[in-house]
């Protein structure tokens, strides 16, 4: 086996196995940080062991079993008093990994405890990425534009947290999981979101390391709960985003518009898995939640031939139904831009103006009534709106395409 | 496992009659299920007195050792299985005292 071949084995195990590892670990050990750490080394063994010794057949098993061990080592080492039962219980309590239901309990449990509403949103997403995505504390750092030392440090804060004042390590109840679902989406669709246009000016602007992480983690969601409407719709929602992410960027890195892309370039395969998905919630005939009405308004944008094409009365009743659900100020503007297509600009920019107290911090409230405003012939507003939205946009194709339309203007 | 339940407010009030009803009926369930270890209202924080005795001398201040906007009104100790039951019934005992609080686990 070559040098190659025994990385792409590693790369793999590291991606299928991780969170496997660290959620058996933390089972059993009832530590999150013994568990990472033992699970961080048996991976580090496997890089230096495997190709002189070759690939286990079972490579998960060999990591748990390597990973188990160095948390007995550990737990050894700090245990100076020798607790003797204990440590003679952790020697002989090495039975093997339970069968596949039981270890799938076991990741959700751990995503749960991650995104526990105790803490933080933003120590919740960098420790889902940490714990369960298995990203290394630099990788976090450079995803969330925080200082390396920083992210470590709410890391291990986290962590000490959880175990102070015991978050518990277990699937929420019945009456408590819709709740609890949905906290676990929100933050992964904010990680699929902070990929799909990025915040920050020194990066790029579309990150695919992280909306692919999302998109894997949502799937990993999806295969625990199969039945829960809101994790389909969300994974839809994502697919469905994501097959137009090579279009969504020009060769000059300027942000293109949904109705300026070349939807050739759409991914065909992420947009019929994400078809698919619709059709099955649309199926299952239950009130849809947030993220469903979303996948099916991308469902019906990437159903059409061009933008002439797409079925905007659709487009508006979806949104009508996910304002009823949801009447915050931003799906009223992204409403207003669907009415636009359908009323025309006039009468979309009489909704758009109503929201100037609550979205007047927002680039997108700007960039849209630039927009509606350039459509209907009024210059110099549409140009002191544009202004606006470039001072407020972080991402780089975003305020290049901004500044283009600005420029053009007459 | 025990958890401090700390009831923070940013007025002098007391508690109202309707608010010292509710307390009442949580107080008794808490009893009834176990989970009732202390509870107890203060006294406005400009009754506090502040005792250092570490030097040569013991020194009284007269207040809080912190002033603040909000502060203690009272607390419960309470015994629950894990952070989700403490979280559920401080969410119930906030809105029985009609206050915003604060669960911390002891060591």
């Amino acid at each position: 086996m070559s040098v190659a071949d025994v990385r792409e084995a590693v790369t793999q195990a590291h991606r299928e196995e991780w969170t496997r590892v660290v959620a058996s670990l933390t089972r059993r050990f009832g530590d999150l940080d013994i568990a990472e750490e033992a699970a961080a080394e048996a991976f580090a063994t496997a890089v230096e062991r495997w190709p002189a010794d070759g690939v286990p057949p079972n490579p998960g098993a060999w990591l748990t079993t390597t990973a188990n061990r160095n948390a007995i080592d550990r737990i050894r080492r700090e245990n100076k008093r020798g607790d003797k039962q204990k440590e003679a219980q952790l020697l002989y309590d090495d039975d093997p990994p339970g069968p596949a239901g039981a270890i799938d309990d076991e990741r959700l449990r751990l995503i749960f405890t991650c995104c526990h509403p105790a803490l933080a949103m933003q120590t919740r997403v960098a420790l889902t990425l940490r714990m369960v995505a298995g990203l290394t504390v630099p990788e976090i750092a450079r995803a969330l534009l925080v200082q390396e030392t920083a992210m470590g440090q709410r890391i291990t804060r986290a962590k000490a947290k959880i175990k102070a004042a015991r978050i518990p390590y277990r699937v929420p109840s019945a009456a408590d999981l819709p709740a609890r679902v949905s906290g676990v989406l929100a933050v992964l669709f904010l990680v699929f979101n902070e990929g799909y246009l990025a915040t920050g000016p020194d990066t790029d602007p579309v990150r695919h390391d992280l909306t692919a992480e999302a998109i894997r983690l949502t799937r990993l969601i999806r295969a625990l709960l199969p039945e829960d409407g809101e994790v389909a719709g969300l994974l839809a929602l994502m697919l469905l985003t994501e097959a137009r992410r090579t279009a969504r960027v020009s060769a000059s890195g300027e942000l293109v518009t949904l109705a300026e892309q070349d939807r050739g370039t759409w991914d065909a395969a992420l947009i019929a898995e994400g078809h698919r998905l619709v059709r099955e919630r649309l199926a299952a005939r239950v009130a849809p939640g947030r993220y469903q009405i979303l996948a099916a308004i991308s469902a019906v944008h990437t159903s059409a031939r061009d933008i002439r094409d797409t079925d905007w009365s659709q487009v508006v009743a979806l949104y009508d139904q996910l304002v009823r659900l949801d009447p915050s100020p931003i799906i009223v503007l992204n409403r207003a831009i669907a009415v636009a297509e359908l009323d025309g600009p006039e009468v979309a920019l009489a909704t758009v103006d109503r929201l100037e107290d609550k979205l007047a911090g927002y680039h997108a409230y700007h960039a849209a009534r630039a927009d509606l405003l350039r459509r209907l012939g009024r210059s110099q507003k549409s140009r002191a709106a544009y202004d606006k939205a470039i001072e407020l946009a972080g991402n780089t194709a975003e305020t290049a395409y901004l500044t283009r339309r600005r420029d053009q203007l007459g | 496992m025990q958890y401090l339940v700390s009831v923070i407010t940013d007025t002098p009030d007391l508690a109202t009659e309707d608010e010292m009803a509710a307390i009442d009926v949580f107080n008794d369930r808490l009893q009834a299920e176990g989970h009732w270890v202390f509870a107890g209202g203060l006294a406005a924080p400009s009754s506090a007195t502040v005792i250092d005795n570490r030097g040569e001398e013991a020194m009284f201040t007269d207040g809080p050792f912190l002033e603040s906007k909000e502060y203690l009104a009272g607390f419960w100790v309470m015994e629950a299985a894990d952070l989700d039951v403490a979280l559920k019934l401080a969410t119930e005992g906030s809105k029985a005292c009609n206050r915003k609080i604060e669960v911390r686990p002891f060591l």
